[in-house]
């Protein structure tokens, strides 16, 4: 999930309105956990979302300290718990969490690469409570997959959505796209067809931390994206009522921003293995920040409190375009993130916007992709993959 | 209009993934399922809370509503309301 940009709440639904606003300073309360349990993982995803300098980051909250995280947030309200990593299989209290977790009544989603799973545990999962299992491919073949991953994991993949489906949870497939996995959208839907797949997001690489490092090998091109579409869109016509399919285009071809997080510090929460509490996995690279802790703080204190959680709350933050701007209250003026990244100030608009004056940053993006695409091989860039000695490299230990 | 799923001696039932419950923090009943929640409006939850306690037809949970309701008018409502959540993928009939 970390990876996809999917929404928090994908059906608007019956609802009565604005429910949840705390009436004393017009925060909400978080509804959504993702808990980032551990950053161990046996893949080594040139896209992961997790910051690169991961391998630097020791001291994982205990059990006890993640039941602790679990009740503060469900008496505030959450009600969706995503069980993360790096590979949460890794955890090996990992039952002991879902079983607490669901006691507690969140509606928990493992978030895993399958690797670390087998039969018997998609079923003990299932006793202890677990909702959900989203299992994650790299692509559709073994040869791309096993590339990708940087590991041999294809077939395990392949074995593990089918237990999981076995077991009783809705078969929930995950790709990530990009250029070098994206004309085979088809084949991609085929094996989610043939696996029986209850739903199949087409997520698109997030460029934040490993995926923005390794962007002119990932970005895909204009072209590609047209006949992914068209494609993705004859199969959810095709298959209605069967499996759904999401498909999410990548920002960088949007004239808007994504409304990223639904807003900051609006509904979404992020722990990391270290108990840092985040509006979003990638605001720990922003400047500025405190980074407070769940080993210090109430997680009531975290969301209601700190300058993290209220930087970019509501709308008195905005510069221009985004101020005066009447799409501010959709899309929030995008992602804080992505405006730091690519302008240097986290309070800029996302140069996603066709408004932001630095949009041209965005197109020389795709551009630079483009001429990287082109070129043969031997002289391409290669992907740097995501494992602790390249993190230890790059970000020095 | 499109065809209706739903007669009196059809049984709704919750759709694989699903889960419906009282949230205390939003004062209201909420359908979880996937990274996703519905929040319910009043009437919406007395049905589903219906449809997920116990298997039974149509025709018995409108006969329930109606004793739990002072024998209101409800079955149109209550049909309606079934084919919207069917058509959202929350329900589907055995």
């Amino acid at each position: 999930m970390t990876t996809t940009g999917s929404e928090q709440n994908k059906a608007p639904g019956s609802t009565g309105g604005e429910m949840g606003l705390n009436a004393r300073n017009n925060i909400r309360q978080p509804l959504w956990l993702l808990a980032e349990l551990t950053y161990a993982c046996p893949l080594q995803c040139p896209y992961c979302s997790n910051p690169m300098d991961f391998a630097n980051i020791k001291s994982e909250l205990t059990t006890e300290e993640w039941i602790n995280v679990f009740k503060q947030a469900r008496a505030m309200g959450a009600t969706q718990l995503g069980l993360s990593g790096g590979e949460p299989l890794a955890r090996p209290d990992i039952i002991e969490l879902i079983q607490e977790a669901r006691n507690l009544g969140f509606y928990t989603n493992l978030i895993t690469s399958g690797i670390g799973l087998d039969a018997s545990k998609a079923q003990a999962f299932k006793d202890a409570g677990l909702d959900h299992i989203q299992v994650s491919f790299q692509a559709s073949s073994e040869d791309l997959n096993n590339l990708i991953a940087g590991t041999d994991a294809f077939q395990h993949k392949i074995e593990m959505a089918k237990a999981v489906k076995a077991a009783g949870y809705p078969m929930v497939l995950c790709f990530v796209t990009h250029r070098q996995n994206i004309d085979q959208i088809e084949d991609i839907l085929d094996l989610a067809i043939n696996l029986d797949a209850d739903y199949v997001e087409l997520a698109t690489t997030q460029y934040y931390g490993w995926a923005m490092h390794n962007r002119d090998q990932l970005l895909p091109m204009k072209e590609q994206l047209e006949r992914a579409e068209a494609i993705a869109h004859r199969y959810q016509e095709e298959q209605k009522g069967n499996m759904k399919i999401y498909y999410v285009v990548p920002d960088y071809y949007e004239e808007r921003p994504k409304a990223c997080m639904n807003g900051w510090g609006n509904v979404f929460l992020t722990v990391t293995p270290d108990g840092t509490a985040l509006p979003c996995h990638a605001a720990r690279d922003l400047p500025g920040m405190e980074l407070p802790n769940v080993r210090d703080l109430s997680i009531r204190e975290i969301w209601e409190d700190s300058n993290d959680f209220n930087r970019f709350r509501g709308f008195d933050w905005m510069k221009e375009p985004c101020r005066s701007c009447d799409e501010r209250f959709k899309d929030f003026g995008g992602c804080r993130c992505q405006a730091y990244m690519l302008t240097g100030d986290p309070a800029m608009a996302d140069p996603v916007c066709s408004k932001s004056p630095d949009h041209h940053l965005i197109l020389e993006a795709i551009e630079r992709g483009r001429e990287e695409a082109a070129k043969p091989a031997q002289e391409a860039k290669p992907l740097v993959f995501r494992n602790p000695k390249n993190s230890k490299e790059i970000c020095g230990s | 209009m499109t065809e209706r799923t739903f007669n009196a001696d059809s049984v709704p039932v919750l759709a694989l993934g699903y889960r419906f419950q009282w949230e205390p923090a939003q004062d209201c009943y909420v359908l979880l399922y996937p990274e996703g929640m519905v929040k319910l409006n009043p009437a919406a939850g007395e049905i589903l809370k219906r449809v997920s306690e116990k298997k039974q037809t149509v025709g018995e949970l409108i006969a329930e509503l109606k004793a739990a309701f002072n024998g209101a008018d409800l079955d149109d409502d209550v049909y309606q309301f079934l084919e919207e959540a069917h058509d959202n993928d929350w329900i589907r009939a055995e």
